[in-house]
């Protein structure tokens, strides 16, 4: 059906609240005790989650699965499996959630679906070895409400994430979806909505924090027939998910707010460019779009009035650089995603030389909210320059891997041992990288500093889109500028001298530094040349592309002397430096390290003391792997 | 360039890409990725063409492809294996699972092994960075490996 007005979008809202209730319900209350069909309870849902992580370890077969026993105990009508966005516990996944007691499982099987089924939907008792054991107080908690993980949490762009089915348009009314638009069309003027966004100082989330309110002026300030809308949704820095997950979990909320920027700006077309490597979000979106248009809020006049606007997907085929916008566009248009000079802005000359306005993937799902909420409300979280929440992808060498969100100006202690539980194996935190390879390594003396954009940047990284990287004491600074600069120089475009050739010649020196060649000259190379890359180069790509080479000289100076001069590397991570050797004193003699190099280096008869031979030994670490008796050394 | 040519049948069902994008030049990467999933890769012959039907020049067809990490000019073994090269990934370790790899096979990332079952790539981040170090092959995802799990692999699947 056809939604002609905020009427008909209430009667949907009304009869989707239904399938929600249960589940906000259980959201509010805490959950004391667990229910079953046999007692508490006459109808449960089981939600599975159904993002990239949790699929790819068999997320889909559980909710297969969990199908398959309702039929087997006859009980579908009673209990519904849905499967939903990212819960972004990804450490733990796959995630399944009871509602309405909200018993949170971790790490489920497909083959742990029968004893779920007959022990807790139908009898009301957790399966207490599926439930999250808290790493500090070592109790079971079997609510995620009741988790550090989440505790610190404030959840504005992923509000729908693990929530509602992403699937079903009408979950994502119930949760006053749409409802920003319809009041924007039916009660607003463009320059009305302009206005709200400004207010609530909403800064673009895809690392350079523009303001988004005063983007989408520009874009509505220019006269011409045609404009367009772009989504950004080519997240290409390694070590992030933000934006998939949003795509995965909360489509709609990105093809809302695509259309409320072409009703602002003036625009009938949007455009979403994504990364062909996600074949799991370009499904949702697609479904989305196909919902949207069948209840009349995307196409031919909208809502009934007279504003028309559709979207078009384009893919992106793996360019690092198309992030940029002038990039972007160009790779829209069927081209090499060649960066060029601003201005002209896309603002003014976009994709097809017309305006076009370009939003990450984060940006726009806080539009809606924002318009719903309004500006104070927004503009009440954060800090004084940086407002609202911002959705932090936290990996590396951290307990609690997974999607987060939290308010401006938490500070990265919070994120990493609150929300994150700390370093992995209680090794001890080195740094933390923000900004992808745009960005820099923060320290211990950058822990206290509160998370906004222009604190990131004082501290020498950056915001970036949200990848956030923790290093522990086994992570070599230099090896991981290394590893950035290699991405760079793959990833250049070659078009202007300081990129293509000025990261080439860091990257070099880099190499011959991990490789134990390299002087102390070569470090003084690195500093300059790295400054003057980003006085020089094109675009953004090229312009924070030494910032993890300067941001680790700078704060890991030592660690560069004595790759340097003493040609050591505390970290054990630079082959060429290292030397293995066997303790004869624990070796025992029984061969496997024998067995096992592909070198052949390892010489020693049976029950005696092996030795290494340096001539022939790799460095492969494979010896040290395999020992049994912490007999192989290695410095 | 190699000397491959194209089977008719491919021809055929390159020139339908084509024509249901319009043969619009602004087309031409929504067209390389449909060409690419024929064979899994973009011989010269199919570039020829593509720009034959396009009437653009065949290096401008080129000079895209050869832009974009996900089009490739080689064939993919039947086992395609890409090793996650993500931060993430690189923390825990995926360097050595790689040189595991390399080791293994014989082989560079970029290449076939000689019997057309392996071949080796990078990529950047899948995204399921709670399973860290993550290599995909063909469809299905190994989390969590260690460079000591990697001979069993390839054994496995030969």
């Amino acid at each position: 059906m056809k939604i002609l007005s905020t009427h008909d979008l209430q009667a949907i809202m009304q009869r989707a609240e239904n399938a929600l209730r249960l589940r906000e319900q259980s959201n509010k209350k805490i959950a004391e005790k667990s229910c079953g069909l046999t007692i508490g309870t006459d109808h449960l849902q089981i939600l599975v989650c159904g993002g990239t992580g949790c699929t790819a370890s068999s997320g889909h077969l559980i909710a297969e699965h969990l199908q398959k026993a309702l039929e087997q105990y006859n009980i579908v009508h009673q209990v519904e499996v849905i499967t939903t966005g990212c819960f972004g516990f990804c450490e733990k996944g796959p995630i399944v959630k009871i509602i309405p007691d909200n018993t949170f499982y971790i790490r489920v099987t497909p083959e742990d679906v029968d004893e779920i089924i007959t022990k807790h939907i139908i009898n009301g008792h957790r399966v207490e070895r599926l439930l999250y054991i808290d790493p500090k107080t070592e109790r079971v908690v079997s609510d995620s409400k009741h988790m550090d993980f989440y505790r610190k949490q404030q959840r504005i762009a992923l509000r729908n994430c693990g929530f509602i089915n992403p699937e079903n348009i009408e979950e994502y009314i119930a949760r006053h979806g749409y409802l920003a638009l319809a009041d924007s069309l039916l009660h607003k003027q463009p320059i009305d909505v302009i206005g709200v966004i400004k207010r609530s100082g909403l800064r673009g989330r895809g690392g350079g924090g523009f303001p988004t309110g005063l983007k989408w002026e520009s874009a509505h300030k220019q006269a011409a027939d045609t404009k367009y809308v772009v989504c950004n949704a080519d997240e290409g820095d390694p070590g992030a998910f933000m934006d998939r997950s949003i795509m995965e979990g909360d489509p709609h909320s990105i093809v809302e707010a695509m259309t409320i920027c072409g009703y602002a700006i003036g625009s009938r077309q949007g455009l979403v460019y994504i990364r062909a490597e996600y074949p799991l979000a370009i499904q949702r979106l697609k479904t989305a779009i196909a919902q949207a248009r069948e209840y009349g809020l995307l196409g031919e006049r909208i809502l009934g009035t007279d504003f028309c606007f559709d979207i078009e997907i384009r893919y992106g085929a793996g360019a690092f650089v198309c992030g940029e916008e002038t990039a972007l566009i160009h790779s829209m248009e069927g081209n090499r995603g060649e960066p060029t000079l601003k201005p002209p802005f896309p603002a003014e000359a976009g994709y097809l030389g017309k305006p076009t306005n370009v939003n990450n993937v984060e940006t726009l799902a806080n539009i809606p909210i924002i318009l719903t909420k309004g500006a104070e409300w927004f503009s009440s979280i954060g800090t004084e320059r940086s407002k609202g929440t911002k959705v932090f992808a936290l990996a590396g060498k951290i307990n609690n891997v997974g999607l987060i969100e939290v308010p401006m100006g938490t500070t990265l202690r919070e994120v990493i041992y609150d929300i994150g539980g700390g370093i992995k194996g209680g090794k001890k935190f080195k740094a933390v990288q923000t900004g992808g390879p745009s960005g820099g390594c923060l320290t211990e003396k950058h822990l206290d500093t509160p998370i906004d954009f222009d604190n990131l940047l004082a501290a020498g990284s950056m915001m970036g889109s949200g990848g956030m990287i923790v290093m522990d004491e086994d992570d070599c600074m230099v090896s991981v500028a290394r590893f950035y600069l290699d991405f760079t120089v793959e990833e250049s475009c070659g078009k202007c001298t300081p990129c293509r050739i000025g990261n080439k010649r860091l990257l070099e020196t880099l190499n011959r530094i991990t490789q134990g060649c390299g002087t102390e000259k070569d470090l003084e190379t690195l500093s300059t040349l790295g400054h003057v890359i980003k006085d020089t180069a094109l675009c953004g790509l090229g312009q924070t592309s030494p910032n993890p080479v300067l941001s680790t000289l700078n704060n890991f100076y030592d660690e560069y002397l004595e790759h340097v001069k003493d040609k050591t590397c505390r970290s054990k991570q630079c082959k060429a430096l290292l030397t293995y050797s066997i303790n004869p004193e624990k070796c025992i003699g029984c061969h496997l390290c024998f067995k096992h190099c592909p070198a052949d280096a390892i010489i020693g008869d049976v029950r005696k003391p092996h030795v290494i031979d340096p001539n022939k030994c790799i460095k492969c670490g494979m010896c040290m792997a395999r020992c049994k008796f912490k007999a192989i050394n290695v410095c | 360039m190699s000397e491959i040519k194209l089977a008719c049948e491919v021809a055929e069902q390159v020139k339908a890409i084509c024509d249901k994008h319009g043969n619009l030049p602004g087309e031409l990467i929504n067209i390389l990725h449909e060409a690419q999933h024929l064979q899994g890769y973009l011989p010269e012959e199919m570039q020829r063409l593509i720009a034959h039907k396009l009437n653009i020049p065949v290096s401008k067809v080129y000079g895209v492809v050869t832009f974009y990490t996900f089009f490739t000019m080689t064939p993919k073994g039947k086992y395609p294996i890409s090793v996650c090269m993500g931060t993430a990934c690189y923390v825990r370790g995926s360097e050595k699972l790689l040189e595991e790899f390399k080791r293994v096979l014989g082989i560079e990332v970029g290449e076939t092994t000689p019997d057309g079952k392996f071949s080796l790539d990078c990529l950047r981040c899948v995204g399921a960075c709670g399973l860290a170090p993550v290599v995909i092959i063909g469809e299905k995802v190994y989390g969590r490996l260690q460079s000591v799990d990697v001979k069993k692999i390839i054994e496995d699947l030969e």
